[in-house]
């Protein structure tokens, strides 16, 4: 009746059974909270429902706050079981929910932070910067989210039902395979990844379509914002990668649920292909998650310069380099695995050619504050941390990108050291630049910058703290994913000091938090008295009220050059005119979180080997999308009327401000 | 007044018109994009099969389960269906609804045969020892010729929609551009085909 | 919105601050720690290699960062908004020779670089032997969870979690598992190369000094693989012979049913020695996959 889940699941030990009441805790005070407010209504028409890019994105950065914080307390729980069991003792943590604990980081971390927040930022950023009203598939949209979100809910469950996988962030074969690890904990990572994997790769399309088909009049691809154009590269790679995964896990699933031979050891399986097809899936996926990040950097950097981006054709031609290396450099993952010396040297190569572009890039943000007017504003201090951190990330990159050197340093904390550079001090300073540069677009007031100020120092020192003394780890011979070690090896404390730093960056992240909650409370005192434009901006989102209206643009502007906007305020271009049309905006619709939600139980059920409920959720899944491929195109009218009296809302509201 | 609201409706008429075509065009290249993802896709799954191709783990070669006149009568099927199919596009541009439905049931028919002869194949091939359990050369060649047959399979739950569609509702602007990708679609699975033909079960043989 | 003056001084002073901390923090580990830096200070030629390897390409990679960190704060210095004496010129957007500059230079370093990589890696191949007048000693190791299986077939001895060799020798390390994929590490030795199920790597190492060295599996392979640790030791030619001969006369048998028992899933908790009577365990090991079962 139930597959193989058993009353067994949902008894756990003390640490995790702490996680899941205070996760259940959390879920039953915040529908207290709502119905409190009476809000279920608004909820559901407002944002459950909704099509807007606008929203889905708000939503995306939602789900990636709720589930940074799961991903930082598994950090958490690492770094202090490390600096505990030295020697004789185990620490508090058993060694297979470790193991589960570190998959659980990287899993989440990877796949509902850092993709989330990508998705999120492209969601809320593109259309305004292309002066476009939505997306070109606006329902698809909403689906990729609600498949995103299933994957995170999954998540939650893989922590009160079962158990979750143990074998890393990416389940190598032969370890995930039935043989060697026959209990849910690989399954839940399957589907999680899977259902959220899907979610991706039709948001990849949407993006595409949108950039290459929905731009406004004037904007050729030579006029595009940076970020725009970092965002086309990322949704190439999205379209190009995904799929691999999608088959790759796919395999797996026959492997372990229908008795496959693909990755198993006995049978004539090829693990190694694993290894392979998963990094080839793996590495653009990392670039992925890193060129909109230089996209905002490209943003941030000239805007709080007050001077045009330096070099902007180098900077299109550098991201299309990097796009295209990217595909080529999956085998420096494994160069242990036992290559010849010449496939290892060319990989090897290959992979220190895009130092090249990345380089060009940061000397053309450098240059760009030459003879600019610097102001370091909370998002120029982000881009002043991704740069120190970054270029040693990126240093220690090219170290391990020669196979020799890789051989004393791969699967060891110099590894865990070089990425999380890349990813902590890449990707998410540059995530915090966004988030405190666009914040008052979509909510119309200013985060407080002095509590951003003290978040960027504890990110900064505790960033340093947690992650230099693992390159000298890894020299020591420290190896990753240790749930214990030898007091002879002399590394307590290193990891003592470690385990500091990630305290310190854990109080960074709470000031963030409740940096957030106090700018919402105090949010009258903080209003954007400019009407739109806070930081002086160059591009068309800042022509816009804050928030936007749903249809984002009354008039869709014609362009002429890069910075439109900085155009207009200069005198060389003229401001749209006034001339108001009806605008059609698509309507809303509650399938997409419907498929989301029968995708979590289609995910369970497989986990479970819940055979009915596979079928019915699956047969449920086909239902809803048969009924909305069968809908009539359906619109929302606004008239040209109601446009202008929006508008005019707008500029009363600004005006009495003043 | 009236003229007012005379004019109004002929505005927005043409703004819905605009809407439409804007929606085709980019409909019509999001699923070029699509099945750019699923070529992809079977790019992994014929990379797969390569890897795999000897690992018979002490079974039959490929020689000796394929049957070449079974596979060119699939072949001969699919591509009959995929020419049925242009003639209901054709019949749809010309606005002639009973052909659009005669030709889509033709290719639903061709389509099901199509897959009864795939599923025979799999099942005799398991009822004599050589499921996909037996090695890594039959788990990829179930997978890769599965997943083709699986598209397949959705390929007729649309046909069988769109014939419903047509019917409810006629030949209007979202049926059309249902219909066009569809095409599209059905298009693609046939060259997938070619491509399983030669790599799989040809040079399977030679 | 108000902002204290100068911020921008006291944000770059704190900045290098860190950064000096950083550096000084170096030397520091390296008093403290000393030799356990195992891969900074090696006992073996090919982690010498290596290390030397790493060093250059830092080196190399130096020529460029450090000037990218002196512009960094010189640029955030002097151009920063309330600095009058800053020049601003809103449409530099574009030059050539800066852009010849720095595609051009970083071109360069990785052409260096790369052609170094090049000839490094086919000489520090792991599967090529180590010249050395010493004759070759040959060890097969077997990936086990959660232990290492070590067999001499020369030597015909086997031991478990512990190797001896003799120091100058080089030695040759023949690798398979019957576990899931795992790595075999001595830093202090040289680089790691993975041992896995149906077959066969090599590594080819050598001792310079004498000296007990760690070795650890590099990858996880399930429950108990952070205990997976197993000594080197590295003695005079004479200890060596000594120890052999004390092993093959002392040691228990490991024939192929002590192997099975031994390959069950448990933890390894002390080092075990055997005399070795199955002369094809090894073989035998790496190819148990490959036929179907019966």
């Amino acid at each position: 009746m139930f597959g193989r889940l058993t009353i067994e699941a949902f008894k756990h030990d003390a640490t995790q059974s702490m996680a899941v009441l205070s996760m259940l805790f959390g879920g039953v005070a915040l529908i207290s909270f709502i119905t409190y407010l009476k809000r279920w209504k608004w909820l559901w028409n407002e944002w459950l429902t909704t099509v807007d890019p606008k929203r889905i994105g708000i939503m995306y950065i939602v789900v990636v706050l709720m589930m940074f914080l799961k991903g930082f307390g598994d950090a958490m729980m690492m770094r202090l079981q490390q600096a505990f069991s030295v020697g004789d003792s185990q620490g508090f943590l058993s060694a297979s929910h470790f193991q589960e604990v570190f998959s659980a980081h990287g899993t989440t971390m990877i796949f509902f932070v850092a993709m989330g927040a990508v998705f999120g930022l492209m969601n809320l950023i593109i259309p305004l910067q292309i002066g476009a009203r939505d997306v070109a598939f606006p329902f698809l949209n909403a689906l990729s989210f609600w498949l995103f979100a299933s994957g995170a809910a999954l998540t939650l469950v893989s922590l009160a039902v079962g158990h979750f996988a143990n074998a890393g962030w990416l389940s190598y074969a032969p370890l995930s395979s039935i043989e060697y690890n026959p209990g849910e904990g690989i399954d839940y990572w399957i589907w999680i990844v899977q259902i959220a994997g899907i979610g991706t790769t039709l948001g990849g399309i949407n993006f595409l379509v949108t950039i290459l088909k929905m731009r406004c009049p004037g904007m050729t691809f030579m006029r595009m914002p940076i970020f725009v154009w970092s965002c086309l590269c990322a949704n190439v790679l999205i379209i190009l990668a995904f799929p691999i995964l999608t088959v790759t896990l796919f395999m797996l699933a026959l492997d372990r649920t229908l008795g496959m031979h693909f990755f198993t050891v006995a049978g004539g399986g090829n693990y190694m292909m694993y290894t392979n097809l998963i990094w080839a899936w793996g590495h653009p996926e990392v670039y992925i998650l890193i060129l909109p990040i230089f996209g905002v950097f490209s943003e941030v950097v000239p805007t709080f310069s007050e001077k045009r981006l330096f070099g902007y054709a180098s900077m299109v031609w550098a991201l299309i380099f990097i796009t295209v290396i990217s595909f080529v450099v999956w085998l420096h993952h494994f160069f242990t695995m036992g290559a010849s010396p010449y496939v290892n040297a060319i990989f090897g190569i290959l992979t220190m050619i895009v130092a090249i572009p990345t380089g060009v890039k940061i000397f053309n943000w450098l240059f760009t504050k030459f003879r600019g007017k610097v102001h370091f504003t909370s998002p120029m201090l982000w881009f002043f941390a991704f740069l120190v951190n970054f270029t040693v990330a990126g240093m220690t990159g090219i170290l391990l990108s020669a196979p020799p050197v890789d051989f004393q340093v791969h699967n060891s904390l110099f590894l865990i050291a070089h990425f999380h550079g890349m990813v902590i001090g890449g990707f998410l300073f540059g995530f915090f630049a966004a988030f405190t540069y666009w914040f008052p677009k979509f909510t119309g007031f200013m985060l407080d910058e002095k509590l951003n100020r003290y978040a960027f120092w504890f990110w900064s020192g505790g960033f340093l703290l947690a992650f230099m003394p693992l390159y000298m780890l890894g020299f020591m011979g420290a190896t990753r994913r240790l749930d214990h070690y030898e007091a002879s090896t002399g590394w307590h404390p290193l990891f003592i000091l470690v385990a500091v730093g990630a305290v310190i960056l854990f109080c960074g992240a709470n000031i963030q938090f409740f940096g957030l909650f106090w700018t919402i409370y105090k949010r009258k005192q903080n209003w954007d008295h400019t009407g739109g434009d806070p930081w002086n901006g160059r591009t068309l989102e800042w022509s816009i009220p804050s928030p936007p209206p749903v249809y984002n643009f009354a008039t869709i502007p014609t362009v002429y050059d890069r910075d439109p906007l900085w155009d207009i305020k200069h005198g060389k271009t003229a401001p749209p005119k006034k001339e108001y049309e009806d605008i059609y905006m698509p309507i809303n619709t509650p399938i997409g979180m419907y498929i989301g939600g029968l995708s979590l139980i289609f995910g369970f059920g497989m986990v479970w080997y819940i055979w009915w409920l596979v079928i019915l959720s699956f047969i449920a899944i086909l239902i809803c999308a048969i009924i909305r491929l069968s809908s009539k195109d359906e619109h929302e009218l606004i008239t040209a009327q109601q446009v202008k009296e929006i508008e005019d809302e707008h500029l009363r509201r600004m005006k009495s401000h003043d | 007044m009236t003229n007012t609201h005379a004019i109004n409706d002929h505005y927005r008429n043409h703004q819905l018109d605009a809407l439409h075509e804007e929606t085709f065009s980019k409909t019509v290249f999001g699923f070029w994009l699509y099945l750019m993802t699923d070529c992809l896709l079977f790019g992994t799954l014929f990379c797969t099969f390569a890897v795999l191709h000897a690992q018979t783990f002490g079974g039959p070669p490929p020689k000796e389960i394929f049957s070449l006149p079974l596979v060119f009568l699939e072949t001969m099927i699919l591509l009959v269906s995929s020419v049925t199919s242009g003639f209901a596009i054709l019949a749809c541009v010309k606005n002639k609804q009973p052909q659009v439905t005669f030709w889509l049931l033709i290719t639903f028919v061709l389509g099901l045969l199509f897959l009864a002869i795939e599923i025979t194949e799999f099942k005799d091939l398991i009822q004599e020892g050589n499921s996909f359990q037996r090695s890594a050369f039959l788990s990829s060649y179930f997978t890769l010729v599965g997943t083709h047959g699986l598209h397949i399979f959705f390929g007729l739950l649309w046909l069988v929609v769109m014939i419903a569609q047509l019917y409810k509702f006629g030949i209007t602007i979202e049926t059309f551009r249902r219909l066009v990708i569809f095409s599209m679609f059905w298009h693609f699975l046939d060259l997938v085909w070619i491509f399983i033909f030669t790599f799989v079960y040809l040079l399977g043989v030679i | 919105m108000k902002i204290k003056k100068n911020p921008v001084l006291s944000m770059l002073f704190f900045s290098g601050l860190f950064l000096l901390i950083i550096l000084i923090m170096q030397p520091l580990n390296i008093w403290q720690f000393g030799e356990k830096i195992v891969v900074l200070f090696p006992k073996g030629m090919i982690a010498l290699e290596q290390r030397n390897l790493l060093f250059i390409l830092q080196a190399l990679m130096l020529i460029i960062i450090i000037p990218v960190y002196i512009l960094t704060f010189v640029f955030s210095w002097i151009y920063r908004a309330d600095n009058p004496k800053g020049k601003y010129d809103p449409d530099l957007v574009d030059n050539t020779v800066a852009e010849c500059v720095w595609w051009g230079l970083p071109l360069i370093l990785v052409i260096i670089a790369s052609v170094l990589t090049w000839v490094k890696t086919h000489e520090l191949d792991p599967y090529k032997s180590i010249e050395s007048e010493n004759k070759e000693i040959k060890i097969q190791v077997v990936a086990l969870q959660w232990k290492w299986l070590f067999i001499y077939p020369e030597e015909k001895i086997a031991t478990i979690d512990f190797i001896q060799i003799p120091e100058n020798t080089p030695v040759q390390f023949e690798l398979t598992a019957d576990a899931p994929m795992n790595s075999f590490w001595i830093p202090a030795l040289g680089g790691q190369i993975y041992a896995m199920p149906a077959m066969t790597t090599f590594l080819n190492l050598i001792a310079n000094e004498k000296g007990d060295f760690r070795g650890s599996s590099a990858h996880i392979s399930g429950e108990g693989f952070s205990r997976m640790n197993f000594v080197t030791r590295a003695s005079t030619k004479e200890d060596y012979d000594k120890w052999v001969s004390s092993v093959k006369q002392s040691g228990s048998e490991l024939n192929l049913e002590r192997y099975n028992e031994l390959a069950k899933p448990a933890l390894g908790d002390k080092p075990l020695f055997f005399q070795l009577t199955d002369e094809t365990l090894f073989d035998d090991i790496v190819n148990k996959f490959m036929h179907p079962k019966p």
